[in-house]
């Protein structure tokens, strides 16, 4: 089984958030990048039917080369090989199509990402992919089995959860569950020393236009202080005259 | 790495002294490359995972803890950073050996100690001093975590004496083996460890001899039970007893007699290791308290934006930032002077052991500046926490206490000052310092007429550069006095010793931190304005300490005229041409902490 996991590399959550250009452009000055949790879940689980069964595991980022360490993380953890498709990551229809253009060249069985990343949250990478790619598509993927072509998968839903069966070509759009937290690796310096000689492709992209651009960032607003009144008439003077809420 | 272009004239041990460092010629963790970041974040993130979150019970002296979290350690490789490829481990560099140890200390000293122990004085003297056939015998096991050593030099009564010690070495009849008896104490993994180095005497040989041990409760080994300590409370520290213990002629490590040096050069390595091991501890301690002090509010005010407060967060960030450059800048020098030796044609072995031992005075300088720097740190820390700093439930006791025990072994701070200026003073009678040639010139300047040209130092930080070279002329004036008034009963003046090498250490500490400064600076890198606050802050608490120590020394062996001389000496080293704004110093390093909620440099 060829499996190509998808490596966001996102701000680190506890990173401050600028902006700059007029608020177009995010600001990556003193920023930690790492990978995006919901894909670390998922190369993690690749790295099982990697050593369970015998899977092959490739992994995959579009963008620039201030991105490469974290593809070198996920080779110190364990993948083979890494592809970086050399564009800004701009809109998910653009990464998708980067994308697609490589699982089709490689013919991977199982393409697993994150069901989102944590910096834009725009969630349309997974599904995109699958339809590009005339694969299967299993979103919020919080367990995944597989034997042969058949595949067994369950979802999150609302409320619950639910239970798919599939075939591959399959893409996943994979989250905790997939693996918990826990069962994250910690590169080993066997496994950093070896990052080091493992290959690195960088490929061209294909020509895409991008469907949508930035026009502007806005961060939420600041909270205010906390105000404390002690009757109910002075509250409702500040919710209609000072909030103007009520 | 050995492919790396080796520069030749990097400085000897202890050149520092007496020549100028280029800034572009010292190692800085800027300059750590994409595997040391990647190494950093493992080992950062595994203490996070298993050590911090485990604190409390590593507090509550869970020993088996210490076992289990050394033997995850072993399976991730830490264990085997240092060891050579050929014996199973990763063969990197002294800095990644460096750079594991600071990243890997900060969850607890517990731990600390344990993994110190081990992969340092536990591990090394058999890469170090072993042959083919004990290194392929043990280090293997010791590089994956399979098996722990221990290190068994102390006794009751051989301590800083570590050659005086009592256990005995006999050979049996048969002369198959030798029978160890005798005592050891303190001995750090003793509960858990599988081999030990042991030192005993062969009859009455002048020297102690290194032993291979393995630790077999039938073969006459039996432990004390478990140390209560202050701090490190999870480390297993026992007495170890030897009966009779047979131990076979080819586990003696290296030659009859040549344990004190195995003693001593292991501890070479282990004093930079343990300096490694006291700065993330630091960085931990700014970061928790500083958070604390941006919660905390009194006055409707978090403490934060206290003057008080900003002093010590300035300091303690300042004092980790120079530990940090100190500290890489003496570990890059030991690997490229390892690497020279490989390019000699020196087996990994020798060079290794000649590497470290050139630099075993800034391993001394090291070892007793950031042990005593965390201290200070974690002392402040308590104090910034107040009444909850005192309580078990911060974890600021912890690591006050934990602390304590930094300042006493691998040498205790007294010794580890004094051999610093020894060793420096025996390199310059063998001629491998040229501290004469240096230590007359400042003489003839104290009696020449000094100049009154007024500098330029508009470039940045030359004036501390400056300073530095300034200060250097204070060490010469004074050791160089008195060499010359003592001669070779200088040891017996420890006061005198001691004086100096707290202004040796203040000139390594503080020229390091301008230097990687200055580097940042013209690499433009983001935090440079913040480096230079801190280099400058050190220099000045430094300059007042130089100023301090000399003059006791000077006051207490030079009289009338010369007295007066050296005095006015003293005073035109130690002057500023434009003094710095400490307070806007500490307040501007202060407030960037505070602002990122973290040691941020």
């Amino acid at each position: 089984m060829k499996i190509l996991v998808c490596i966001s590399h996102v701000p680190d959550t506890t990173s401050k958030i600028n902006f700059t250009e007029g608020d177009t452009k995010f600001d990556t000055n003193g920023v930690q990048f790492v990978i995006n949790p919901n894909d670390e879940f998922g190369l993690t689980r690749a790295m099982w039917f990697k050593e369970k069964q015998g899977a092959s595991v490739d992994v995959i980022n579009v963008g620039g080369p201030e991105t490469e360490p974290t593809l070198r993380k996920a080779l110190a953890i364990g993948a083979d090989a890494a592809i970086r498709v050399n564009t800004p990551a701009t809109d998910g229809y653009s990464v998708a199509k980067q994308l697609a253009s490589v699982v089709k060249d490689g013919a991977y069985d199982l393409v697993i990402a994150g069901r989102e990343s944590i910096d834009y949250n725009g969630g349309m990478v997974p599904g995109m992919l699958a339809k590009l790619t005339d694969a299967n598509f299993v979103n919020t993927c919080i367990n995944l089995e597989i034997e042969g072509d058949n595949v067994t998968a369950i979802r999150e839903i609302d409320g619950g959860k639910e239970t798919v069966s599939t075939k591959l070509p399959l893409v996943v759009g994979g989250q905790k569950g997939l693996v918990e937290e826990s069962d994250l690796r910690i590169p080993n310096m066997r496994g950093i020393m070896q990052a080091r000689s493992k290959p690195l492709t960088v490929k061209e992209p294909v020509a895409v236009s991008p469907e949508t651009t930035t026009a502007s960032f806005e961060k939420p607003a600041p909270k205010g202080a906390v105000k404390l009144v002690d009757n109910v008439d002075e509250l409702i003077d500040l919710l209609h005259n000072e909030a103007k809420v009520i | 790495m050995a492919t790396e272009t080796v520069n030749k004239d990097i400085l000897r041990g202890g050149q520092f002294l007496v020549k100028e460092t280029d800034c572009n010629d010292i190692f800085t963790p800027e300059d750590f490359n994409e595997e040391q970041r990647m190494m950093k974040e493992a080992v950062m993130e595994f203490n996070d995972r298993e050590i911090v979150a485990n604190r409390e019970r590593f507090e509550a002296k869970d020993y088996a803890l210490t076992e289990e979290v050394m033997r995850k350690a072993g399976e991730l490789g830490f264990l085997s950073v240092a060891v050579p490829e050929e014996f199973g481990g990763m063969g990197m560099g002294f800095v990644s050996t460096v750079l594991t140890c600071d990243y890997i200390s900060s969850g607890t000293g517990s731990f600390s100690t344990a993994f110190g122990a081990h992969t340092g004085i536990g591990t090394m003297p058999i890469t170090l001093y072993g042959n083919e056939e004990q290194k392929k015998k043990y280090v293997p096991k010791l590089a994956s975590g399979e098996w722990f050593g221990a290190y068994c030099l102390t006794e009751p009564g051989a301590g800083s004496d570590a050659n005086s010690g009592k256990t005995k070495a006999v050979l049996s009849e048969d002369g198959k083996h030798y029978l160890i008896s005798g005592q050891k104490m303190w001995i750090s993994n003793a509960g858990f460890c599988n081999v030990m180095i042991v030192f005993a005497r062969i009859e009455d040989d002048k020297n102690i001899t290194g032993f291979i041990v393995e630790n077999d409760k039938d073969n006459g080994i039996s432990m004390g039970e478990e140390e209560h300590k202050l701090g490190i409370r999870a480390s297993s520290t026992r007495q170890v007893f030897f009966n009779d213990t047979k131990v076979p002629v080819e586990n003696m490590l290296s030659t009859r007699g040549n344990g004190f040096k195995i003693a001593m050069n292991a501890l070479n390595v282990g004093r930079i290791k343990l300096a490694a091991a006291c700065l993330d501890s630091q960085r931990r301690v700014t970061s928790t308290a500083t958070q604390y002090a941006n919660e905390r509010k009194q006055f409707d005010t978090p403490i934060a934006s206290f003057g008080a407060i900003k002093s010590k967060i300035a300091e303690m960030a300042t004092n980790a930032f120079v530990g940090e450059s100190a500290t890489y800048r003496a570990a890059k020098n030991i690997e490229d002077r390892i690497n020279i030796r490989i390019s000699e044609g020196n087996s990994h072995q020798e060079a290794e052991l000649k590497g470290v031992e050139e630099y075993a005075i800034e391993c001394s300088i090291l070892k007793v500046a950031v042990s005593e720097d965390i201290q200070n740190c974690a002392d402040e820390g308590i104090q910034i926490f107040g009444g909850m700093g005192f309580s078990e439930d911060t974890p600021m006791e912890a690591a006050w206490r934990d602390a304590r025990i930094a300042r006493i072994y691998e040498g205790t701070n007294e010794i580890n000052r004094m051999l610093a200026v020894g060793m420096l003073v025996k390199k310059g009678m063998k001629g491998h310092v040229d501290l004469l040639g240096p230590a007359q010139a400042v003489a003839s300047e104290l009696t020449g007429i000094p100049s009154f040209d007024t500098p330029d130092y508009s470039e940045v930080l030359s004036e501390e550069k400056e300073m530095i070279a300034k200060l250097k002329k204070v060490f010469l004036m004074v050791a160089g006095a008195a060499v010359q008034k003592y001669g070779p009963d200088l040891e017996e003046h420890q006061m005198m010793l001691l004086a100096a090498s707290n202004i040796l250490i203040e000139i390594y500490m503080a020229e390091s931190a301008i230097l990687r400064a200055e580097k940042s600076s013209k690499n433009g890198a983001d935090n440079a304005e913040y480096q230079i606050a801190m280099a400058q802050l050190y220099l000045y608490n430094a300059v007042d300490i130089v100023d301090t120590k000399a003059k006791m020394a000077i006051i207490s062996f030079a009289e009338g005229d010369e007295q007066r001389m050296m005095l006015m000496g003293l005073k035109r080293f130690t002057k500023y041409q434009n003094m710095p704004n400490i307070v806007g110093l500490r307040n501007k390093i202060a407030e960037k902490v505070t602002e990122e909620n973290k040691y941020p440099f």
